[in-house]
């Protein structure tokens, strides 16, 4: 593997940022707009509630860290796309670079994106609402490690989905995490839902995180066999992810998907 | 002269019926322009897109510079580089930005150096900055060009180079071409609907029909062989009765 080569996908991010600011704006625009969203509505339900319990690091910290779950998930998917949207897989999968090196390439390109944004995020919420990461102490590492490599897993599934349907199945690929908030426990705890959604639940990752923050807000400690747990599974899941993205790449070399991609041919 | 592209028994299909390249096999030596001719859907983009590792053949092998495409992949095609009319770069970056991008995958050493050669050789100066989708479409097949010349490949596999160039920029980067391959000593198989110019470039010609390669050689003296007055004539029978051509 060639560090040269996979820099490349980056680099290209950059050049595309670079030359445009609407895509700069897209690093800051949605997230800013859900952190004072819900930063003030923290604050009222801090009005409203019996005193005691904060919901700033409760709720608002909550929706800072699936934002950035969902940045590092976009961060790869936005990168694959431009290849989809530019027509430019036979240039990149025609040349010398190896699939792991894309793929490697995806991720670099999705670190970068996704520290932008967390770090707009962390200033936003700490400048308006007093947000601070550091009130869950040591905790907030795992937090943010958790939830990066299952991003970074989801994002590599949804580029080889894409792979596999063609341009047009893009859709399918923006509301992933909306349909997995539901199952992850951002906004409460997983003891609510019915049996059946807590068994999805304590199959993904976000849910051993946000299960532990509450328990942090409410003065507890938190487990850090849990934390363990969500990073063992958040490494499966990516190893999961690269087995589909590389079976993916071959069977749309093999059959002829890839040499002819635009034309959405599913087979 | 050493073999650059080595194809044997190539073959693909889809499903059980549909035959796209059946079986073949030839190669091109350093030094040499092949021209892989043919009428629509004969098997040569197919056999392109197998040569460049972006579909596998059903059967057959692959070897670029002696590596095995199947085995030795990113090897092979560091020593490969292609410019093709269905494969445009993206438009949303600069002249300089696209050469950067694909010199960097393709590990090519003095990159800044080289992309300062390739835009005075290809008439790309005063577009350096400018966003490649914005260019003409004679523009953009000149830094399609520079971006198959970047690693200066072995073997380069072209389709339809000059598609959309004017007679004067399409003779112009002809003589390019040719210049590439005789002081680097490089392979081309060079695809064309444009018989004229395959008679100025081609060193050889194979004619694909219905993914066979019915004829083969020089393509100053094949379509005399063949009772035919040029090769355009040669070309047309193919297309239209390539049983009459069969050799037995």
């Amino acid at each position: 593997m060639r560090t040269r080569r996979f820099l490349a996908i980056p680099v290209r991010q950059f050049y595309l940022y670079r030359g445009s600011p609407a895509r700069v704006l897209s690093l800051f625009a949605w997230i800013a707009i859900d952190i004072v969203l819900w930063g003030f509505i923290s604050r009222y339900l801090n009005t409203v509630a019996s005193p005691g319990y904060n919901f700033v690091p409760a709720l608002l910290g909550a929706v800072l860290l699936w934002d950035f779950f969902t940045r590092v998930m976009q961060g790869v998917t936005m990168a694959f796309f431009e290849d989809v949207w530019s027509r430019n897989f036979l240039n990149i999968f025609g040349s010398p670079m190896s699939i792991t090196e894309y793929v490697t390439g995806l991720v670099i390109s999705s670190i970068a994106t996704s520290s932008v944004g967390l770090v707009a995020m962390l200033i936003l919420a700490g400048g308006i609402f007093r947000l601070d990461l550091f009130l869950y102490g040591v905790a907030a590492v795992p937090f943010l490690a958790v939830l990066f490599l299952f991003g970074i897993a989801l994002g590599i599934m949804a580029s080889a989905l894409v792979m596999r349907l063609g341009p047009s199945a893009e859709w399918f690929i923006w509301p992933i995490p909306a349909l997995l908030s539901p199952f992850a426990g951002v906004f409460y705890p997983l003891e609510v839902l019915p049996q059946w959604m807590q068994f999805v639940a304590r199959g993904l990752p976000p849910g051993y995180v946000f299960e532990n923050l509450r328990r942090i807000v409410k003065g507890g400690a938190f487990s850090s066999a849990e934390l363990l747990a969500g990073c063992i599974l958040s490494i499966a899941y990516i190893l999961l992810a690269s087995l589909i993205f590389q079976g993916t790449y071959r069977f749309v070399v093999r059959t002829g998907l890839m040499a002819r991609y635009s034309a959405e041919s599913v087979s | 002269m050493g073999c650059v592209l080595s194809v044997t028994e190539l073959c693909k299909t889809y499903g059980r019926e549909s035959v796209a390249v059946d079986g073949i096999s030839f190669s091109v030596d350093s030094g040499q322009i092949v021209g892989l001719l043919g009428p629509n859907g004969a098997g040569k983009t197919t056999t392109i897109s197998m040569i460049l590792g972006v579909l596998e053949p059903t059967s057959g092998t692959v070897s670029i510079d002696g590596l095995p495409l199947r085995t030795r992949r990113t090897a092979a095609l560091e020593r490969t580089n292609f410019a093709a009319v269905y494969a445009p770069l993206p438009g949303n970056l600069t002249v300089v930005e696209n050469l950067r991008f694909f010199g960097m995958v393709y590990n090519v050493v003095n990159l800044t150096e080289r992309i300062e050669a390739l835009l005075k050789q290809y008439d790309l100066v005063q577009f350096r900055n400018t966003k490649t989708g914005l260019l003409s479409s004679g523009e953009q097949t000149r830094v399609t060009l520079a971006k198959a010349m970047l690693n200066q490949p072995r073997l380069l596999l072209l389709d339809e180079p000059t598609a959309s160039l004017d007679p004067s920029t399409a003779r112009d980067i002809r003589a390019r071409i040719r210049d590439f391959v005789r002081v680097d000593h490089a392979g081309v198989l060079w695809t064309s609907h444009n018989m004229y110019e395959v008679e100025e470039v081609c060193d050889r010609v194979l004619f694909l029909s219905r993914g066979r390669i019915l004829l083969e050689g020089d393509p100053r003296t094949l379509p005399a062989e063949h009772g035919k007055d040029n090769l355009e004539d040669l070309f047309v029978t193919v297309a239209r009765e390539p049983l009459s051509l069969q050799q037995p």
